[in-house]
């Protein structure tokens, strides 16, 4: 009983204090709202926001409403954090490998990058790369064209657009490649493992990727028109290009800042990783006749991804969390549509805040699921 | 293939192939340096493509013919070793040279050569094409100090003195003072750190004027955030990582809760919260500064993390620790305190010190509840009217800045991991 009583002592004076300031909160917020006269619910959500957002993915005016507002922040948070998270891998893959490179220049020129590039404020290098990077670049008019095609200019990165006919079509061939694609890679595995013969996999993927669809091309099924930029006057001094796709340079430098920030963690993860492997195992691949690229693709990296995928989903956590700074350089995100121009003409505080910190976690939430079942299906077997 | 064979060197022709080599290397980085010190090129004649590529594949060729192992010569075999064992890697050291080699003049002319320092206003830099280091200058004080009033600048110096004499006072607690060595850091020293700061910052009495906190900034304003943040979510993260790991289930389950709560949101978005919606959960009547609620704000926050990081320590200890502390009839804060934490902080201060600077990293995310640090104090000094177009120079000063701090903290913590390694 006297023990009983030493455990449950504890937790009833905590749930009480927990409960008590709760409580304190909600009795102060409720007699806050009674005075000025405001009560408290979601219905606003449904009313006209008559306020514009300067870059959507979806069709927006100010006739739509606060929801609609919501999902065109919530869109472009997703966008950044999407582009942020396959760039940063890159990045950070290639420099996590340099930084085990037996080039002495190629290794510290990986550490300075890593060593600088994360110990400088986030929030610093966004402004960086939008007020003074990307300030630098040159006026639409005088721009020449990179790539042929594409435009990179002081208001925005113009790239042509593609407008297709039939893309379903297409769609469906892609998707046929990618199921023919997992098809043969679990034939390969099943013959590497019982045979230990090895398919060309990557070059059988790569092939179909671009084979299946550019069929579908061919034969005329799926016709694809490209709509160059075109430089346009719009008054005496201004230009612009016109009819190609253009990326915002708030969305550019956000990309630019994450990436480079976030790929610092992610080259950590993968070294720490490679050099998790002990040398033993490396040994052991080479006795046994494997090449250096052999060993690489079938004993150390299956390995590593084991050590180097936890943590690494911790950064690609912190990047969409991070993308919330976007609001610094006025890049529409959920942050600044929402949670600032939406709550400063609503008022409503508690319900606004309250709807972008559910979403920012429902966010961190799907991406811990998916990485933590994409880990569960390298994580060792055992028998 | 065949010109593969030709360049490779063999032990009996080795001289010779090193001369030629050597040459070739040597001509394919004088060419890099005449082009970018001098801008000078001499193969012009060349088409395009080719002319821009010229010193790479001289070079190229010049380090396929030095490669070869077990030479003889102890530096050639180096240089091989390091940087040139096979052609990917050689290729990639040219690059890496000629990159620097070209960078190298138009940086050093920017940032020195070309660069004005005198002077007090922006007429001064208008001569140059260079750095405006003036503008830094001018402005080196709104970037420490922020807003606050130029006379008073020795009071947030001698507050800052005062912080750290007191930070020091555990290394002369000797004897029977030492047991309350850990008393005087988690309460006692924040108690007086908070006093300096309100008395002599702040002021408001003892004949110093009142300076509201609007009008703190700069690099003093990030010390304050970071130094309050870190003082008080350590205690913080420590109590929640023992309630995460507690067998009392509700203790467990509210420290998880307010764990994941606050892992899973943006810092942005709670300082919003402290700034408009905290205020309604307050009695009407009271008022709390802002710069208080900001940094509760950050201290609860990184709470969270901190407690994360000291759990990984509790969880990495082995279970005797705990049986034999129990064994000797210790309770479990005597436990606790005497046995587990002392070990599982010792395994964790990387960790920690990781989370340290990204508490200073975050600080210039206060600029979301109108405070302004260096980088917020950055951007008011860039759309001042009178120093317009002077963004790069902030930018690098700032980073220069932060970087400093970030990396002298991160060698220091490197230090403390070393200090108390115990071999276990």
């Amino acid at each position: 009983m006297n023990h009983r009583l030493k455990n449950i002592i504890p937790q009833l004076l905590t749930l009480l204090f927990v409960l008590a300031v709760i409580g304190f909160f909600t009795i102060n917020a409720q007699l806050n709202m009674d005075e000025r006269g405001i009560d408290f619910g979601y219905g606003f959500l449904g009313q006209e926001s008559s306020f514009d957002v300067q870059f959507s993915l979806i069709e927006y005016d100010g006739s739509h409403s606060y929801a609609r507002a919501y999902l065109v922040g919530l869109l472009n948070t997703i966008l950044v954090s999407v582009l942020g998270i396959i760039f940063c891998t890159i990045i950070g893959v290639i420099v996590g490998v340099a930084r085990l490179s037996p080039n002495y220049l190629i290794r510290n020129t990986a550490a300075w990058y890593v060593e600088f590039f994360r110990n400088v404020p986030l929030l610093l290098q966004i402004f960086f790369w939008y007020y003074a990077a990307l300030r630098a670049l040159p006026l639409p008019e005088n721009t020449e064209p990179l790539f042929g095609v594409t435009y990179l200019t002081v208001k925005g990165y113009y790239i042509p657009r593609l407008i297709w006919e039939n893309f379903d079509i297409l769609f469906y061939s892609i998707l046929a490649a990618i199921i023919s694609i997992v098809i043969i890679k679990n034939y390969a595995k099943k013959l590497q493992e019982e045979k230990g013969q090895q398919l060309p996999v990557f070059l059988i993927s790569v092939s179909l990727l671009v084979i299946l669809p550019a069929l579908t091309l061919i034969t005329g099924m799926v016709q694809l028109e490209v709509a160059l930029p075109v430089l346009k006057q719009l008054s005496k001094t201004s230009f612009i290009y016109a009819d190609g796709i253009s990326v915002p340079p708030e969305l550019l430098a956000l990309v630019l800042a994450l990436s480079l920030y976030t790929a610092t963690f992610v080259a950590e993860c993968v070294r720490a990783g490679i050099q998790g492997i002990s040398k033993g195992q490396k040994e052991a691949a080479a006795s046994v006749g494997l090449t250096p690229n052999q060993i690489l693709k079938l004993v150390i990296m299956p390995q590593a991804l084991r050590i180097i995928i936890p943590p690494t989903t911790n950064q690609y956590l912190n990047l969409t969390k991070n993308s919330s700074l976007a609001a610094a350089i006025a890049y529409p995100d959920l942050v600044l549509v929402f949670a600032g121009t939406a709550l400063m003409q609503t008022g409503r505080a508690i319900e606004i805040v309250s709807i972008t910190m559910l979403t920012y976690l429902s966010l961190s939430l799907a991406i811990s699921i998916l990485m933590n079942w994409y880990n569960k299906r390298i994580a060792i077997k055992e028998k | 293939m065949t010109n593969i064979n030709i360049l490779k060197p063999t032990r009996d022709n080795f001289q010779t192939y090193l001369y030629i080599g050597l040459t070739l290397i040597l001509i394919s980085i004088f060419d890099v340096v005449l082009r970018s010190f001098f801008n000078f090129n001499f193969s012009t004649f060349l088409p395009g493509i080719l002319n821009l590529f010229l010193p790479l594949i001289i070079g190229l060729v010049g380090l396929q013919m030095i490669r070869l192992e077990y030479s003889g010569n102890k530096i050639i075999d180096k240089i091989n070793q390091s940087v040139n064992n096979n052609p990917f890697n050689a290729g990639l050291t040219l690059l890496i040279i000629f990159l620097t080699l070209l960078a190298t003049p138009p940086a050093l002319n920017w940032m020195i050569f070309e660069a004005t320092i005198s002077g007090d206003t922006k007429e001064a830099c208008a001569a140059s094409e260079g750095a405006c280091w003036t503008y830094i200058k001018v402005w080196f004080r709104r970037f420490i100090y922020g807003m606050y009033p130029n006379d008073f600048h020795w009071r947030i110096n001698t507050a800052f003195i005062f912080l750290i004499a007191f930070a020091f006072v555990g290394y002369f607690m000797k004897g029977k003072l030492k047991n309350y060595i850990t008393f005087y850091y988690a309460i006692l020293y924040p108690i007086i750190a908070f006093i300096i700061i309100n008395f002599l910052i702040s002021g408001g009495s003892f004949g110093l004027e009142w300076v509201e906190t609007n009008a703190w900034g700069g690099l003093s304003l990030t010390f304050i955030v970071s130094f309050f943040g870190l003082i008080f979510c350590f205690p913080l993260g420590m109590i929640l990582a023992l309630g995460r790991r507690s067998e009392l289930p509700v203790i467990r389950y509210i420290s998880i809760g307010y764990i994941e709560f606050w892992r899973g949101v943006p810092l942005i978005t709670v300082l919003f919260m402290s700034s408009v919606m905290f205020p309604m959960f307050l009695p009407s009547d009271a008022f709390v500064d802002k710069l208080i609620r900001v940094i509760a704000a950050i201290i609860l926050f990184e709470a969270a993390y901190v407690a994360e990081v000291i759990r990984g320590g509790l969880q990495a200890l082995p279970r005797g620790q705990y049986d034999a502390a129990k064994s000797l009839g210790m309770g479990y804060w005597r436990m606790q305190i005497f046995v587990i934490l002392p070990q599982a902080l010792k395994l964790v201060i990387p960790g920690i010190a990781n989370t340290f600077l990204a508490l200073v990293k975050d600080t210039p995310l206060i600029f979301v509840v109108g405070l302004s640090e260096v980088v917020g104090m950055l951007q008011m000094a860039k759309t001042n009217p009178k120093w317009l177009g002077f963004a790069m120079e902030g930018y690098i000063f700032a980073s220069i800045l932060f970087w400093a701090i970030c990396y002298a903290m991160s060698r220091y913590s490197q230090y403390l991991e070393l200090k108390y390694k115990t071999d276990r």
